[in-house]
């Protein structure tokens, strides 16, 4: 005990009471905001607010199968009609015909405005006498038996294009009455929940709501065979969570429990244990207290990196006590002295980690700035809690096992391995060169290489999603406008341009909130371009002419025009009840200060561009239709370019930071050589490290690189503690043994990462762990004798 | 039998298979179902004419029919309107101008029933045929006439019979009278099918 301890003691205990206090209070998210880059364009965040609240992002895909047919259909039926009744959910379709004739009635009745063929030219004489033409020739096709018993009401056919123009979509087969995929061995249902995709614990309870209505309705049809598939944005979203809450959980308690063994092997020492821990916890609580502070909120993603950070920050109580305290060394005189002999070499190496984390804060990608925020400020912590506080806690007589055998046991082999050096350079030499050789592909740009989501249920969510003709919303064109009507208009003028293309066959089709509700204006113009009754009767006298449709059958139809003149346009409440109310209220949203109306795009299923849309012609088409301001978003690229962009910022920042560390270790080594020495074992752990993943076929997403800056910030202690101690025979045993620790437990720590099955996890463990070691043993072979 | 398109449908090939049955004086279903059976694949042109209350003068259109054993049938209309109508299995697609549906048969019953009854006569189906109609036959080989009434109460709102007349393993007409007193008659006229 020391005079200084009570000092040093009360300011750690306020940093802890303060961290816990800001730590209280901190928001933790888990949402995609980590991937919205600090000043968005329009296009991504539109991204990231489909990819959050989008219709699609609220989509729950349900197959059903095993048992037969008339039983899947029968379970599909009554589920519905559980899910139905549930508020979590806004629509469940099932191919049943649930609102069909409401859909109907509101089409017919409100026909005149909505159909896109009324214009004045069609209710002119010679318009009359082609639609009507058109109308009698279809009674010839078996389609007109669908039609005639309307032909006195709608002689003009604007049901037919209303019904032809909603029947665009692929549709699911229908088997007893209910969707099936197209080998009919599954029954399948969508339903939309009301809840946002990004709310994952009303995912979480929707799903849960599915499973349980599922397992009640077939127990009391007892179909025991039948088996409930689910997919979705949201059921992927939750799993993943789950998937990261338990690996974090398990792979931390795996590593725990790992490096506690070793220290307490080392240590011998129950006290040496838990002291050696409190850099650790204040390492972790000063990371999340940077982090809550500088950016408001805290991402799991960085909590789960966090984890992480324990195998570095529990080497400098191992350095501490291994160093400073050698047998027979127990006074605190002895330990000073301890201290003072390797502590500037910790401190040039917390130093040069700090540079090659500090990058990462101009990232902005805020996903990597928080990483960056958190690994500075959970180092700096830690290495001021073993230099400040771990010393004045050591009990007097305070000892370790005497290590001295095991590091001479390690000088022994130091000096053969050093006769490798000339191998590790060719090795280093010859990743290089393996890097060069696969430079196309050592990077994966896309996204998806970060999702947790395991192939086979991304291959399930394909083959329900083609099954059902979801849609998988990839592109969409968006515009916006000050009001809703507004957008609808807008919308109505980009429809014209894109139905071109739909003619071109360069798209497959598109959907539009205004399709289902057009715009006031429009709906005005189609209204009054309908003639006064006296007038449409005596234009159906000349029309009629030569047609086996006389015009005294059609006395409805003037009498239905009539009331059309006088129907007050359509409104989105007109729609409630109908399945059009969805379509428009994922078509057509508000924002703060306006309204964006979303028309996603379709790709052909034949022609010269199936299954591929071409956006140069789709922007082009778009120019045509400016003054409404459209955006074409490929949602798919936008994330990968998004990605992409992060990605090559930070290997530039990267390049940043080494470049730093190098101007740092410079200035403090004041020798090229020395830098060269120091920085030689590092870049070829790295380069041997990156070539072996490449050539395992992995390819490095942005944690991959993390991971090579974890690399540098835990290997250039070794490297400095080498480079420190040239002229001697090498360190000192004590030192040397303290590195193999120090290694052992961060191999432990960051190692049982690489079996994770999340991508996230397991790239930062892949390239830690064999880094780690390599670092070391890099270091040791190229030390000077 | 699989010399699919060397025994055109209602070609003379048929005639000489099915000569021994005109033989005999018993003219079954289940002869008829036989004979027709035997055919695996064939086409001829039909004139439809549908006599609507709603219209003064019947409609007509015209055009090819096209059968392929078991379940294929394609009605391709040239006038007034070109459409296409292929019906496989289950799936009906009709091509009409610029559009093109696809809907799964059950889904429409009242259109299937027109061309089902055509489709399960052709291909000699009995089971399908028994499935959706009570079918009976009368005349003779060379003159026979079978009358289809729908066994669905719901079917039957919408038609009433249907009755199909041929000679041999050859359909000359079909004529489908609806429920509401509108009927049409279709007319076929074999083709000498190229090989």
């Amino acid at each position: 005990m020391t005079r200084r301890l009570l000092p040093a003691l009360l300011a750690w205990l306020a940093f802890v009471g303060v961290s816990v206090a800001v730590v209280s209070q901190t928001r933790f998210t888990s949402d995609l905001s980590a991937f919205l880059p600090g000043s968005p364009t329009a296009e991504q965040q539109v991204l990231v607010d489909q990819l959050r609240d989008g219709m699609v992002s609220r989509l729950l895909l349900i197959g059903i199968e095993g048992g037969d047919a008339a039983t899947r259909s029968a379970l599909s039926r009554e589920l519905a009609r559980l899910l139905r009744a549930d508020a979590a959910f806004g629509v469940v379709a099932n191919g049943e015909a649930v609102h069909r004739e409401r859909d109907q009635a509101l089409l017919f009745d409100s026909r005149y405005l909505l159909s896109p063929a009324v214009t004045p030219q069609r209710f002119s004489v010679d318009g009359l006498h082609a639609a009507i033409g058109e109308s009698v020739d279809l009674l010839a096709s078996p389609l007109g038996m669908l039609t005639k018993s309307l032909l006195p009401r709608d002689p003009t056919g604007e049901m037919m294009q209303l019904l032809e123009r909603l029947d665009g979509d692929a549709r699911p087969a229908l088997r007893d009455g209910t969707w099936a995929s197209r080998d009919g061995r599954r029954a399948l249902l969508l339903a939309q929940t009301r809840a946002a995709g990004s709310d994952l614990d009303a995912q979480q309870e929707a799903i849960t709501k599915v499973r349980e209505a599922f397992t009640s309705v077939a127990q009391a049809q007892h179909a025991d065979g039948a088996r409930l598939l689910l997919s979705g944005p949201g059921v992927f979203a939750v799993a993943s969570r789950a998937t990261i809450q338990d690996e974090v959980l398990r792979l931390t308690l795996v590593s725990i429990t790992l490096i506690v063994t070793l220290l307490l092997f080392i240590y011998r020492s129950a006290t040496a244990l838990l002291l050696g821990l409190l850099p650790v916890v204040s390492g972790a609580l000063a990371g999340v207290v940077a982090v809550s502070l500088g950016f408001g909120v805290v991402h799991g993603i960085t909590l789960g990196f966090g984890t992480t950070l324990i195998g570095e920050a529990v080497d400098y109580a191992i350095y501490l006590f291994v160093q400073s305290a050698p047998a027979g060394e127990r006074t605190e005189a002895g330990r000073r002295n301890g201290i003072a002999a390797f502590w500037p070499t910790i401190q040039l190496g917390v130093l040069t980690s700090i540079c090659g984390f500090a990058t990462l804060l101009f990232s902005g990608f805020p996903g990597l700035a928080q990483l960056g925020l958190y690994s500075v400020a959970g180092l700096v912590a830690a290495v001021a809690t073993t230099r400040f506080v771990l010393p004045h806690l050591l009990p007097s007589g305070f000892a370790i096992r005497d290590v001295s055998p095991l590091g001479l046991q390690l000088q022994h082999l130091l000096a053969n391995a050093r006769h490798l050096r000339w191998g590790i350079i060719a090795l280093a030499l010859a990743a290089a060169a393996v890097i060069h050789v696969n430079r196309d592909r050592v990077w994966n740009h896309e996204l998806a290489a970060l999702s947790p989501v395991p192939a086979a249920d991304q291959a399930l969510d394909l083959a329900l999603r083609s099954d059902l003709g979801a849609p998988d919303v990839r592109h969409l064109v968006v515009v916006s406008g000050h009001d809703a009507e507004a957008a609808l208009q807008a919308a109505e003028a980009v429809s014209a341009r894109l139905q071109r293309l739909v003619n071109e066959g360069a798209i497959g089709g598109f959907e539009s909130p205004a399709l289902y509700l057009p715009s006031q204006a429009t709906q005005l113009a189609r209204r009054a371009g309908l003639p006064e009754p006296a007038e449409l009767a005596r234009r159906l006298e000349l029309a009629t002419a030569g047609l086996p449709l006389p015009a005294a059958r059609l006395a409805p139809f003037v009498a239905d025009v009539a009331a059309a003149r006088e129907r007050a346009p359509l409104t989105r409440a007109d729609l409630d009840g109908t399945s059009f109310a969805l379509a428009v209220d994922s078509l057509l949203i508000p924002q703060r200060d306006h309204w964006i109306a979303l028309l996603p795009l379709r790709a052909p299923t034949d022609g010269p561009f199936a299954h591929a849309i071409d956006p140069d012609r789709v922007r082009a088409a778009l120019d045509e239709a400016a003054a409404a301001r459209p955006l074409f978003i490929d949602l798919k690229g936008e994330s990968d370019r998004l990605y992409s962009g992060y990605l090559n910022e930070a290997l530039l920042l990267a390049l940043a930071g080494v470049a730093a560390i190098v101007a740092l270790l410079g200035l403090v080594l004041r020798s090229p050589a020395r830098v060269l020495r120091v920085l030689a074992p590092l870049v070829a752990a790295g380069l041997v490290v990156v070539a072996g993943l490449v050539l395992a076929g992995v390819t490095l997403t942005i944690l991959h690189l993390v991971g090579l800056l974890l690399i540098i910030a835990v290997g250039s202690n070794y490297a400095l503690f080498f480079d420190g101690s040239e002229g001697a025979a090498g360190p000192a045993p004590r030192t040397l043994a303290s590195m193999l620790f120090a290694n052992l437990t961060t191999v432990a720590g960051f190692g049982v990462l690489a079996f994770s099955s999340v991508p996230v996890l397991q790239a930062i463990g892949s390239t830690v762990g064999p880094g780690a070691i390599l670092a070391l043993l890099f270091a040791a072979i190229l030390s000077r004798p | 039998m699989r010399r699919a398109g060397l025994i055109p449908l209602l070609c003379a090939v048929a005639l000489a298979i099915t000569a021994p049955l005109a033989a005999a004086e018993a003219w079954s279903l289940e002869q008829l179902m036989h004979a027709l059976g035997k055919q695996r694949s064939g086409q001829a042109s039909f004139v439809e004419r549908k006599y609507l209350a709603i219209l003064d003068a019947p409609v007509e259109s015209s055009g090819e029919l096209h059968f392929r054993a078991p379940d294929r049938l394609e009605k391709i209309t040239l006038a007034p309107r070109p459409e296409s109508l292929l019906l496989e299995g289950n799936t009906l697609t009709v091509v009409r101008g610029e559009r093109r549906h696809v809907v799964q048969l059950s889904d429409y019953r009242e259109i299937a029933a027109f061309i089902d009854s055509i489709r399960a006569t052709l291909a000699g189906d009995r089971i399908a045929l028994e499935r959706t109609y009570a079918p009976s036959l009368a005349g003779t080989p060379q003159d026979w006439t079978l009358t289809l009434l729908p066994r669905d109460a719901k079917m039957a709102e919408v038609v009433l019979r249907i009755t199909i007349s041929g000679s041999h393993a050859q359909l000359r007409g079909i004529e489908i009278l609806q429920a509401d007193g509108d009927r049409s008659v279709m007319e076929i006229v074999a083709e000498r099918a190229a090989r």
